[in-house]
This record gives C-alpha cells, sequence and structure tokens, in this order.
C-alpha cells in the first residue's frame, strides 16, 4: 500500500491538531452545551442528541477495535456482536440485579425469570451484584472467548475468509444460545427496564451525561491504547501479517500469537463499548449480536477507513447517525443507502470518507496531469480512476 | 426542495455517472432533509401524533398494515372535522425491527417532535423496550395487539386482548362437547415471552380442569424455525392415542412451514386440529392455505364478522389501501390487530374530546369505563385499568383466507391482566390503586 | 394433455405414479358404486324436497327443524347440501326466467366491482351451465343466502360429522379413508362393525385395510367379553396399531381380568418394537432430506466459491430471486391458463427461476465482481451490500409480507412407506431435485465444452486465455450457472416454507458451513457435508431441541475447521 506512510504522516500533523478538537469537542464542549445552554437556543444540546452521540461514541469504541484487527491485521472478522453483547450483557446483568424489588413482579428476581418460572437466582448471575466485578467482566469474559477461539483458530492458520465465515457462524450460534429462555438471559426480549447504576437513576439527564462523559472518555483512552499498539514494535508485526502472512513466520516471528493478542484486545474493546452501550439505550437484546449487527459493524470500519483509527471512529459515529436520520425520514431508502454505500466504499474508496478527504489533493492532481496528457495511465491510479 | 437535491448533485457527482445507480441517491436525500420543516402556523394548531410500526425488517410483515390503518383512521378523522376541530397530523418513524432503536425513536417522537399520543409496537420486546421512555416522560402509548399480560402501566393502552380474552376461552372450547372434547394438549410456541407466559396460563388453567400433567406436552421453537419435521413427528406419536390437540403461539414466517409439514405427514384438521393465537388474516395472506383449512384460531375480532359497520370498515380500509398504492391494494384484509390498531385512534379521540385537552393525565382518566362502537362491536374500556372488554371469538379457517366463527362468549370478556389461575393475588387498578396492587386475601 | 402432464411428473415422484395407479383403480371401484346412485337421484323425495323448501322460510324456528330433519336422516346424498348450508355457501337463486331453486356456491370471482360466484347443484355439487354449456357464474347481489346461524350448525354438527365420516369412508383418497375409520374406532360404537366390516370387503388399499382392521379392533377393545377383548388386543399388537397404544395401556394397567392385561402389555411389547423401527426410518429420511436442502443450497455458492474464489454472500438473495420467480409463473398460471393446468406451474418454475436468478447473477458478474477477483473479503463485503439492496428491492416491489405460493396437489401430502411412516412428497421431491442438479452440475463441467472451459480457466487462467478461451465471459458464465442454482434451491424451498424477501437470510450461514466444511471446489465434499450436517441435525433435534442441536454442529463444525481448515476433501498443499 504506497498510501500507508502518508497515512502515518497526515494522522501526525494535520489529524494531531484535528484530533485534539474534536476530543475536546466531544467530551467538554458538548456535555456542557447540553448542561448550561438554554433549551431551544443554537447552543444547546439536547439530552435526546447527547444520548444518541453516547451510543454512538460506544460504537466507535468497537470500531477501534475492529479496525485493529481488520484494517491492521488483515483479519475480518464478522463475529463482533457476539463481544459487544458479552460485555453488554454483563453489565445489563448488573443493571438488571440493580432493580431489586421494584420490577414488575416486586420480586427479588428479574423479571423475565419470574415468567419462565425460575425460582432461585442462577449461580452465574450472583456475581453480578458488584459493580466492580461488572466492570472487570465486562472486558474479560469477551477477552477470554476470544483468546479461546483465536487460539484454536490461528494455531492452525484458519484465515482469510475460512475465518470470517467460522466468525460467522459463531456469531450465528450465540444468537441461537441468547435467545432461548432456558439461558436465563431474558431470551429474545433481552435485560431491559434498568431503573438504577451506583444508585444513580438512570433516567435523570444528569446521570446520562456523566454517562456520556465516561464513554467520551473511554473512547479517547481506547484511542491511545491502540494507536500505542499500532505504533510499536508489534504494530509494525501486525502490518508484516496482514501484507505477508508466511514472510513473518519465516523471519521467525509466531504470527499465530499476535493475531490471538490483537484478537483479543479487540474483542475487549468491543466488549467494553457494550457495557457503555447498555445504560445509555435501555435494553441490551440478542438482536445485537447476530450476523446481521456484526457485519454492519464492518461496514462502519469500512466506511471510515480501514487502517486508519480516526477512520473507524469517523465510520462508526457516520454510518450510525445516517442510519437515524434515514429511519426517520426515509424508511424505505435506509437499506439502500446502507448496501449502496458499501458497494461504493468497497469498489472505489477502499480508504473510506478518510481516505477520500485525505487523497483528494493528490488524485486530482494526477488527474489533472492525465487528462492534459490523455496518457495511458498510471496502473496504480486503476481502482480509484473515477474520482474527481 | 428538490432543486436543492440537484444542486447538490451537480457538485458532487456530475462525472460519476456510473454511482448514480447505486446508493449514492440516499445521500442526496439525507441532504434534502436536512432542511428544517416549514414552520407553517395555521388556525387551528395540529395535533401531533407519534406512529411507531417497523416498516423494514423482520417484523414488517405485520406492523406495515397497522401504520396504513392508523393513517386512515388519521385521514378519517380530519375528512370529519379532526379532532376537537383541530387536524391530526402523524409522524411516522421506522424503528426497522429493531428493539433498541425502538427506544430511541420514542425518545424522539416524545422529546423532539413531542406527540401527544403514539400508536405503535407489536412485539412485546419492543413494547418492553418503549416502556421505560413512555413513563419516565408521562407519554401515551396505544398498543394494538393481543398480549401475554402481567403489565400494568400508566402510560400504555392495550387495545389487543389480555390472555383471558384469548387463551382460556380457546382452550375451553377445544375441551366441550362442541369444539371436540380433546383431551390431551400439545402446547408449541415460538421462544420468547408470549408464548411463554400463554403456555404457563393455558398449562395451569388445564391442570385446574383436570387434565393430567401427562397429557400436556410444551414445546418451543425459536424465531424463524423452518424446519418441523421433527417436532410434527412428535406431535404425531403424541396424537396416536386420539383426543389430542395442538395449542399454537407459533409467530410468524414459522408458520407456513409448520402446518405445510403437518398436513403433509398425514395429520389432518378434524383429527388433530391446531387451535392458533398468532395467524390471523393478514399473515393467511401470505400463506397457501390448502394445508390451514378446518384448522381454528382466537381473536376477538374478524373479518368474517357480519354487520353492516364492519363490512364498512373492511371496504373502506381495501379502498384505501388501493387509493394509497400500497402493495396489496383491493386484496388487503383486515384482522384483529388491525382492528384493535383502528380503533385505538378513535378511543384517544374519544377520550380527548371528552377531556377536552390532549393531556396525557386528563385522557386517561376520560378514558376510564368509555364504550363505544368498534367496527366489530361494542367495546368498552374498563373502569380501573387500561384494557378493553372484548368478545373472544372462535373462527376456523376456510379455503379463502377467511375465518368462520363457530363459537362466541356471551357478551363482553372482562380483562386480567394479572391472569387469576397464575397470578391470583395480584390485579391491576389505576383509580382506587396506583397500578399492580396486591389484592387482600378473601 | 392430461396424459401428457402425467407423465412430465419429474423421475422423483415415481413412487407416487404407482400410487395414483392405484388410487385409479380404487376410485374407478368407488365410482362405479356412485354413478348408479347419481342417475336415479337426479331429484330427491317428496318428502326431502319439502322440507329442503322449509330452510328458504323467513321463520328461524322453521329453518332449524327442517335442517335438524334432514341431517337426522344421515342421508349420504344430503351432505353437499348440509355441508353448504354449514359453510354458507347455500343460496336460493331466482333465475331470470323460471322457478327459484337451492345452489350451492363456490369461490367468488371478482370482475370489476362485482363479485361472481359459480353454481353448483344441491344434488352432488355438480357444476351448473349456462345453455351454452358455459360455466354458469352469478352475480353475488342475485343470490339470497340461507342463513344459518350458530345453533342450527351446532344441532347439525354431530350426524354431520357422522355423515361425513361414512362418506369419506368411501373417499378416494385412501389417507381419509384411513382416518375415517380410525375417528369411527373412536366413537367405539359397536353397530358400527357391520359397516366397516362392508367396506372392508371393497377395501383393495393396505393402509385402508389396514386402518380398517386396526378400527374394529380397537372397537371390540371396548367388549365387555374378556376372550373378546384378549383376541382384539393381540391382533392390534399383530398389526401394529399405532392408535392403540394408549388405550392399549389404560387396559394392562385396569383390566379386570388378567389374562387380557397379559395380552395388552406383549401388544404394546410389540408396537413399541416397530415404532422404534419406525423412528430409525423417519430420522433417516428427515436427515436425507435436510441434508438435500442443504445442498441444493451450497452447490451453486461451491461453484462460485470453489471455482472462482467469490464469496457470494448475495447467494441467499438469488434464493428469493428464485423463489419470487416461482410465486410470479405460479400468478401467470392463474391468470391466463385455465385451472386444470395448474398443478403443472412448478415445472415451469424451476427453469425459469433458474434463469431469472442466472441473469441477476450475470448482471453481478458483469458490473461489480468481475472488478474484485483475487480479493475474497472485498467480494464478501461488496455482495452483502448486493444482498440489502436486492431484498430492499423485492420488499418494495411485492411487499413486506410473505407471498403465498401453492403447492401443487402432486406436492402435496406424503406417501405411505408403511404403517406410521409417511413421507411427504415435497420432501421427496426436493432429494431427487437435488440428485438432479448434482449429476447436472457433474455432467456440465465434466462432459460439455463450457466446463471444459471453466475448469481450464479455474486452473491457469493465463494459460487458457493465451489458447483463445474467452476468460471473461466465461466467468460470468460460471457465475450466473452457480447463480441459477440458487435460483432452483430457491423454487424447491418455496414447497416447504416461506416466500418473503428475507427468505434469503435463514439460510446462508447453513450454506456457507456445508460449503467450508466440504472443502472448496470439491463437490463431492459438498454433498457429503451437507448431508453429514443434515443427518446429524436431525439425530441430534429429537434429543436436544433444534437450538442446541444447531448449535452443537455449529461448534462441531468449527472445531473440525481446527483441524482441516481446508475441508474434509481439499488437497493438502503446502501454503495451507
Amino acid at each position: 500500500m504506497p498510501g500507508e506512510t502518508l497515512v502515518d504522516r497526515m494522522e501526525k500533523k494535520v489529524g494531531g491538531v484535528v484530533l485534539v478538537i474534536a476530543a475536546f469537542w466531544f467530551i467538554v464542549a458538548m456535555p456542557s452545551l447540553n448542561a448550561f445552554g438554554t433549551p431551544g437556543s443554537f447552543f444547546h444540546v439536547s439530552d435526546f442528541t447527547l444520548n444518541l452521540f453516547g451510543k454512538f461514541l460506544a460504537y466507535a469504541i468497537l470500531a477501534l477495535g475492529l479496525d485493529l484487527i481488520w484494517g491492521y491485521t488483515g483479519i475480518l472478522s464478522m463475529g463482533h456482536g457476539v463481544f459487544f453483547g458479552l460485555g453488554a450483557y454483563c453489565m445489563g446483568m448488573y443493571l438488571t440485579l440493580e432493580i431489586g424489588g421494584e420490577g414488575v413482579y416486586q420480586s427479588k428476581l428479574p423479571d423475565f425469570m419470574v415468567w419462565n418460572r425460575v425460582k432461585e437466582l442462577p449461580l452465574f448471575w450472583k456475581p453480578f451484584h458488584s459493580f466492580f466485578f461488572t466492570t472487570i467482566a465486562v472486558a474479560i469474559v469477551p477477552g477470554m472467548l476470544a483468546a479461546v477461539f483465536g487460539f484454536l483458530a490461528f494455531r492452525t492458520r484458519v484465515r482469510g475468509v475460512y475465518f470470517a465465515i467460522i466468525t460467522q457462524a459463531l456469531a450465528l450460534s450465540a444468537w441461537l444460545v441468547f435467545n432461548r429462555n432456558e439461558m436465563n438471559l431474558g431470551g429474545t426480549n433481552g435485560l431491559t427496564n434498568f431503573k438504577k447504576i451506583l444508585g444513580f437513576t438512570l433516567t435523570e439527564a444528569s446521570t446520562q451525561r456523566g454517562l456520556y462523559v465516561a464513554t467520551a472518555l473511554a473512547l479517547c483512552g481506547a484511542y491511545l491504547l491502540c494507536r500505542w499498539i499500532v505504533k510499536s514494535r508489534a504494530g509494525k508485526i501486525l502490518l508484516a501479517i496482514r501484507d505477508a502472512e508466511n514472510r513473518v513466520l519465516y523471519s521467525g516471528y509466531t504470527p499465530a500469537n499476535y493475531k490471538v493478542f490483537v484478537f483479543t484486545v479487540s474483542a475487549m474493546l468491543a466488549g467494553v463499548a457494550g457495557a457503555l452501550y447498555v445504560p445509555q439505550v435501555g435494553i441490551i437484546t440478542p438482536g445485537r449480536i447476530g450476523v446481521l449487527p456484526s457485519i454492519e459493524m464492518v461496514i462502519w470500519v469500512a466506511v471510515g477507513g480501514r487502517g486508519s483509527l480516526i477512520g473507524a471512529v469517523i465510520g462508526a459515529v457516520g454510518v450510525n447517525w445516517a442510519r437515524s436520520y434515514l429511519t426517520s425520514s426515509y424508511p424505505d431508502y435506509w437499506l439502500y443507502f446502507l448496501g449502496g454505500i458499501f458497494i461504493l466504499v468497497v469498489q472505489f474508496f477502499p480508504d473510506g470518507i478518510l481516505g477520500v478527504v485525505r487523497d483528494a489533493p493528490r488524485k486530482l492532481e494526477k488527474w489533472i496531469r492525465r487528462t492534459t496528457r490523455t496518457a495511458a495511465g498510471d496502473e496504480s491510479l486503476a481502482p480509484v480512476r473515477s474520482e474527481g | 426542495m428538490k432543486s436543492k437535491k440537484k444542486l447538490i448533485g451537480a457538485e458532487k457527482l456530475s462525472r460519476r455517472k456510473f454511482l448514480k445507480k447505486a446508493g449514492v441517491m440516499g445521500l442526496g436525500a439525507a441532504a434534502m432533509s436536512a432542511l428544517p420543516f416549514p414552520n407553517v402556523i395555521r388556525a387551528a394548531e395540529p395535533v401531533k401524533i407519534g406512529v411507531l410500526h417497523s416498516l423494514s425488517g423482520t417484523m414488517a410483515i405485520s406492523e406495515v398494515s397497522l401504520r396504513d390503518v392508523v393513517l386512515m383512521a388519521v385521514e378519517e378523522i380530519n375528512a370529519a372535522g379532526g379532532v376537537m376541530k383541530r387536524p391530526i397530523k402523524p409522524v411516522v418513524v421506522d424503528p426497522a425491527s429493531d428493539w433498541d432503536l425502538f427506544a430511541e425513536k420514542a425518545k424522539q417522537l416524545l422529546l423532539k417532535d413531542k406527540v401527544d399520543v403514539t400508536f405503535g409496537c407489536w412485539t412485546s420486546v419492543s413494547r418492553k423496550s418503549v416502556l421505560p421512555v413512555y413513563e419516565k416522560n408521562n407519554g401515551l402509548l396505544f398498543y394494538p395487539v393481543q398480549y401475554e399480560g402481567e403489565e400494568c402501566s400508566k402510560n400504555v393502552f392495550y387495545t389487543g386482548a389480555t390472555p383471558n380474552q384469548q387463551l382460556i376461552p380457546a382452550a375451553d372450547y377445544m375441551m366441550s362437547e362442541d369444539g371436540g372434547g380433546f383431551k390431551k394438549f400439545y402446547l408449541l410456541g415460538t421462544d420468547y415471552v408470549f408464548p411463554r407466559t400463554a403456555n404457563k396460563i393455558l398449562r395451569a388453567f388445564l391442570l385446574a380442569k383436570g387434565v393430567p400433567a401427562a397429557n400436556i406436552m410444551e414445546e418451543y421453537t425459536p424465531f424463524h424455525h423452518q424446519d418441523y419435521q421433527t417436532i410434527v413427528g412428535k406431535v404425531k406419536s403424541f396424537a396416536s392415542g386420539g383426543d389430542a390437540a395442538v395449542l399454537s403461539t407459533i409467530n410468524g414466517d414459522s408458520n407456513v412451514p409448520f402446518y405445510k409439514e403437518f398436513a403433509n405427514q398425514g395429520l389432518r384438521s378434524e383429527d388433530v386440529p391446531i387451535m392458533a393465537f398468532s395467524v390471523a388474516e393478514d399473515e393467511l395472506r401470505g400463506m397457501d392455505s390448502k394445508s390451514l383449512v378446518g384448522h381454528l384460531a382466537a381473536w376477538n375480532y374478524y373479518q368474517s364478522i357480519d354487520t353492516p359497520q364492519n363490512k364498512k370498515f373492511v371496504k373502506n380500509f381495501k379502498t384505501y389501501c388501493k387509493k394509497m398504492g400500497l402493495p396489496g391494494g383491493a386484496s388487503r384484509v383486515t384482522d384483529d390487530p388491525i382492528e384493535a390498531a383502528y380503533l385505538g385512534v378513535y378511543i384517544w379521540k374519544q377520550a380527548v374530546e371528552k377531556a377536552g385537552t390532549t393531556k396525557v393525565d386528563d385522557v386517561r382518566k376520560a378514558a376510564y369505563g368509555m364504550g363505544f362502537e368498534a367496527p366489530g362491536g361494542f367495546k368498552k374500556i374498563d373502569e380501573k385499568n387500561h384494557h378493553l372488554h372484548k368478545p373472544v371469538l372462535i373462527g376456523e379457517i376456510l379455503k379463502n383466507g377467511q375465518f368462520e366463527i363457530v363459537s362466541q362468549t356471551k357478551g363482553l370478556v372482562a380483562p386480567e391482566p394479572w391472569s387469576k389461575y397464575t397470578s391470583p393475588d395480584k390485579s391491576c387498578d389505576w383509580v382506587n390503586h396506583q397500578g399492580t396492587y396486591k389484592k387482600s386475601a378473601t | 394433455m392430461q396424459q401428457a402432464g402425467i407423465r412430465a411428473i419429474p423421475r422423483g415422484a415415481s413412487a407416487r405414479s404407482f400410487i395414483s395407479r392405484v388410487l385409479i383403480l380404487v376410485f374407478a371401484l368407488g365410482f362405479g358404486l356412485a354413478a348408479r346412485g347419481e342417475a336415479r337421484a337426479e331429484s330427491f323425495s317428496p318428502a326431502i324436497q319439502a322440507e329442503i323448501a322449509q330452510l328458504g322460510s323467513k321463520n328461524r324456528k322453521k329453518r332449524r327443524r327442517a335442517a335438524l330433519g334432514l341431517a337426522k336422516r344421515l342421508e349420504p346424498k344430503l351432505l353437499p347440501l348440509l355441508l353448504a348450508l354449514r359453510e354458507g355457501s347455500l343460496f336460493r337463486w331466482k333465475p331470470d326466467s323460471g322457478e327459484a331453486r337451492f345452489v350451492i356456491g363456490g369461490d367468488a370471482v371478482t370482475r370489476g366491482e362485482v363479485e361472481y360466484v359459480p353454481l353448483f347443484s344441491i344434488h352432488g355439487k355438480k357444476r351448473l351451465t349456462s345453455p351454452d354449456g358455459k360455466p354458469l357464474f352469478v352475480p353475488d347481489g342475485k343470490l339470497n343466502k340461507i342463513r344459518a346461524g350458530r345453533r342450527i350448525r351446532r344441532a347439525v354438527k354431530p350426524y354431520l360429522n357422522q355423515l361425513q365420516s361414512s362418506a369419506q369412508l368411501h373417499s378416494a383418497d385412501p389417507n381419509v379413508r384411513r382416518a375415517a375409520a380410525t375417528r369411527m374406532a373412536r366413537v367405539g360404537d359397536k353397530n358400527l362393525i357391520p359397516l366397516l366390516d362392508k367396506v372392508l370387503e371393497n377395501e383393495t388399499h393396505w393402509l385402508g385395510r389396514h386402518a380398517l382392521i386396526e378400527a374394529k379392533a380397537l372397537i371390540r377393545l371396548k367388549s365387555p367379553n374378556p376372550d373378546e377383548r384378549r383376541s382384539a388386543a393381540a391382533a392390534l399388537g399383530e398389526i401394529h396399531g399405532l392408535n392403540a397404544v394408549s388405550v392399549l395401556q389404560r387396559m394392562a394397567d385396569k383390566d379386570a381380568d388378567a389374562s387380557v392385561r397379559a395380552a395388552a402389555s406383549e401388544a404394546i411389547g410389540e408396537i413399541e418394537d416397530y415404532q422404534s423401527w419406525t423412528a430409525t426410518i423417519d430420522t433417516l429420511f428427515r436427515g436425507m432430506s435436510l441434508g438435500s436442502i442443504l445442498l441444493l443450497m451450497a452447490l451453486g455458492l461451491a461453484i462460485v466459491f470453489g471455482l472462482m474464489g467469490v464469496i457470494n454472500m448475495a447467494h441467499g438473495e438469488l434464493m428469493m430471486l428464485g423463489a419470487y420467480a416461482t410465486f410470479i409463473i405460479q400468478g401467470v398460471f392463474i391468470s391466463y391458463l385455465p385451472q386444470n393446468y395448474f398443478d403443472w406451474y412448478f415445472l415451469l418454475a424451476l427453469p425459469v427461476a433458474f434463469l431469472a436468478s442466472a441473469l441477476m447473477g450475470w448482471l453481478m458478474e458483469i458490473s461489480i465482481i468481475r472488478h474484485l477477483y483475487g480479493r475474497p473479503l472485498e467480494t464478501l463485503l461488496t455482495t452483502w451490500g448486493i444482498s440489502l439492496i436486492l431484498r430492499q428491492a423485492v420488499r418494495q416491489v411485492f411487499g413486506a409480507q410473505n407471498v403465498d405460493v401453492k403447492s401443487p396437489e402432486w406436492l402435496s401430502g406424503g406417501y405411505h412407506l408403511m404403517v406410521g411412516v409417511q413421507f411427504p412428497y415435497n420432501r421427496m421431491f426436493i432429494i431427487a431435485l437435488a440428485v438432479f442438479c448434482v449429476a447436472g452440475t457433474y455432467l456440465f463441467l465434466f462432459r460439455t465444452r463450457a466446463g471444459l472451459r471453466i475448469r481450464a480457466v479455474t486452473q491457469n487462467r493465463g494459460m487458457s486465455t493465451c489458447l483463445g478461451v474467452p476468460s471473461r465471459r466465461v466467468d460470468a458464465g460460471t457465475f450466473a450457472f452457480g447463480a441459477g442454482l440458487a435460483g432452483m434451491a430457491g423454487a424447491a424451498l418455496s414447497q416447504v416454507g416461506n416466500v418473503g424477501p428475507d427468505l434469503g437470510q435463514n439460510y446462508i450461514v447453513d450454506s456457507f458451513m456445508v460449503v467450508v466444511t466440504g472443502g472448496v471446489g470439491k463437490i463431492l465434499g459438498t454433498i457429503v457435508a451437507g448431508f453429514g450436517i443434515g443427518g446429524m441435525n436431525k439425530m441430534l433435534e429429537p434429543a436436544m431441541g433444534a437450538v442446541f442441536g444447531k448449535v452443537v454442529i455449529l461448534v462441531l463444525v468449527i472445531l473440525f475447521l481446527q483441524r482441516r481448515p481446508e475441508g474434509l476433501f481439499a488437497v493438502r498443499t503446502r501454503g495451507a
């Protein structure tokens, strides 16, 4: 990829400034405008909007992780919904237990267990009374699954499309299992009707603002972590694995170990994203786990620009914003948009939105040069020939 | 607005004709809708209502019809002068069968669009997901589908049936001389809250009626289950001794493969009838009804109800669908949830006009005990809670996808949000109590 | 024409044609009896006619008395009339010239704004014709419906049931006869035995005989005489009377006579032994059936994946298009061809589905996929985008609702292999279709020039191009062929499941698992994997339930792929 060095340079110079401004906007400005702006004025961010962006930023954390394995290591996972879901369910279980006796049935047990004729809280629910345990579990549980799955898969060098397909199978089986009411995880309805988190009422605007800030900070942290990994020596090896795995192997490295590591980190990020998502949205269902949402997550990264961390964040926020918008205004065209953008991005803009913005000047220059010369054309330009 | 869209297109897309055929149109559309809606102040400020039904995704199959009928009711009301002389302006959103999106869209309707009432939801999970939103913001939701009960929200009117208005009369009918005197029951359902709760209640009822536990089988399949070979095999051996019936809460698209397999393995409706609680006329439209003929269903309304009001309603709906160019056109049918969604709009109108305001608490109080003429006959809201008194009708499926009504309860059946078979100690009352309360031991 | 139609039954249903020959024989016998009666009874006796006239009375009580009186006669010839009365399709019709008379109405047809009802006579429900010999249709406004309230229907019901059962004992369909016999056995009236005996004399079909014998024995089980009970129990054990298990169980527990108890438990033992047999056969068949569905779906995928390296996530949507093509063909048959050709629509639908999906596949290839060869992950993502667009487009054209694809008559019902084992025709047909598709694919790839080219391009694109093989056209053709197979699979699926915009979604992951397990590019591998996964699924399902059975299989496949990442039949290379 000839653009690679350019990516790095851009991220270092212009990117750095933009990044700081964006971080300030999301972490400080938006919540402040929400808290202190006069409702109705231009400088006010409504609770609804803030909440919406809180959700998008949670998605962005997941997108970062996904970019780490797909964009940087070249492993396509179509099962990240599972890791997201595991994190979300861990948090959901904590929140469900926080409801206590305030549910519809006024029972100590979660509501769905009452109608499922479960008499006693299952053992695996019990540790989730503790918030501390939950915060650890949201990362560790998906991480462990990823480590085991990754170990099995990468050790025998399952890769490329085969890996993509078996992660899909993972997503399908997880979806089937979580839908089952016998699992005591709420079945299709999932976990919902949460009331409190750490004693704060979830429906309060201030609680939601706090959650938003926590999400924005977590995104910042996730970004720094990913950046650190990418810049480190290991990051170089990841890139090398993506571009020529066999050479890495012959150079004396064990690609499988690196892959398992990065897959696990990615899953943990997804889990954290899920955990931040649940209290803000107020529900988690198996619908977030299946094959479809998992592939949608891949789209965010593809649209934003894989192989670039900022791109992943832009993609997650952008696509979800468009989704939220189009499902209100043009419900019938939403899927055309999603499908179309996907085809376009893969075909013509492999570096996504970020790639288009970044490369525009260079492309324009080359295009002008070519049209003036009407030369046979530079082979490396072939995929973006028609870029204007 | 159109020119704006073109302008953007011209700027960005002039040399990319090949892109146009694909999804880029969506971008233009997004840009177009970014313009704020011109806020024209009319003589009478319109009343805003929200319509929250999935128009895409798996539930679109059922929910699109409900949106259609709600919009039809709005059109009728507006044509007749509106509610309190104010026109109704519907805000339609698409939660895309995505339960999380339901919560988001509900927030949008209440907080951004500031609607006075919402008509929406089909699945229990979607209702459960928006419930906290409505309770927190004191909104008002009309929920039009039969459901599992065990809920008593101040902010929801349930215009569908409670379990006792569907399940119990149906099971009773199957056990009666008239229904065939069945003694063994196979409870088969899709794995989610309605079938689980329904079967819990059915089981309690059957046991109370003296059916031995060995004669009750219970089984669940996942959503969209397609391969019913094994399960029909099980039903077959369960039924081989005779006197067995299936009580089915199988939902949606699993029904076609189920009924087909049932017929093809040689089980006949005369010998082993299926009593279905989730199959109505609108679903039958997409099914090969040949294999369903003679099986039964229990609802509170059928298109075949033979009264002038209903005939008019059915005709209006068909005309409306044709006029609006909706898929299906004049061949569209009405069914229980469609009627429930339609009458929801009218209940709300009647209550608003009685209260003289659209304020939720006043409307709510005005609605208690209110009666009205629905297309399917007289119905009435409970004096104390948010459910309806309805008749229960058992229907037999005919070749043409309609139902012949074979049995009917005398008068209206009072709703029991808390079934007396499973929660004898609880009841729902918003007049003398605060929702669900514990009955004192009697 | 009819003859040609029957011959056109695909080979898979040849067992069916044997049965139909038997059926025709039975039918002819039954018909002979019926025809004799028919000639005599063009009109009912005056007493009956008077009662029928009363049905038109304005007085509800008179109507009820008349209906009950007619029902109580238990006169088989009155059955069509009584059924029509119950269904609400009995009318009084006054022609423009002539007397008002009673008629039975069929399914109405809408022409413009008016509904037209075809008319049938109340004697034997024969189609009425207008003077020029065409079927008679009358606008529904001209008909007076005879109202039968719930009380009338209820009063009539027991007689009607009895009448129907005895009529069904003479039905042409052995299944119907069997069911009627079993129902009579449940009534348990010993007066029915002579009737059953009489029917048994004429019964030639083994299934009918079995049911009649079983019914007799079941009735005899209720006899006060212990000897008779004992012999009945023994008889039931001998013929494997599956319907008798619960009754026998009660006898084995409670009967006053010890020898009867022993006989009953012995009979149960025999029946249960037999049941374990039939269960095995059933499971095998179910596994085969599921396996062939998986195989049909995976075959096209295996070709585009294996031969071309394209991961086609829109494969499910191509199946969906095939199913919708079937729906359209069905519509064409309903609208433009006479009713009696309808049953053959499906045979035309199969090739049309193939062509429709192949066309779409070809368009996909030349417009998009062509640019992505050698980048399998990109094809995966792009085709997924295509699948979204196709799904939404279908939803907008046909509506979000599932559409109604009717099974032709010859794919409804099932073939009775032995007592208690019935193979549905639609599933047998799908097994046959799977075999046909596999054989066709094999022949196409290995016995035709086009196939040779495909294999050549797959093995060495550069060399083939040098030798004059138009590799781009071969690519497009191969992709179209794979897509066409998906279309056929979709048409076949329309016979067992739903046809809706999301049809493909239910199957896509399963088909990928089959392809990957079988080993990419190996048709044999796909076959073995399809039947293996199908069979295993059906073996696990009774014990573990549908969900956990499937999960176990998915986990097994994942584990299997750890051991053999390139599938069952892949050649091991150094790169792997």
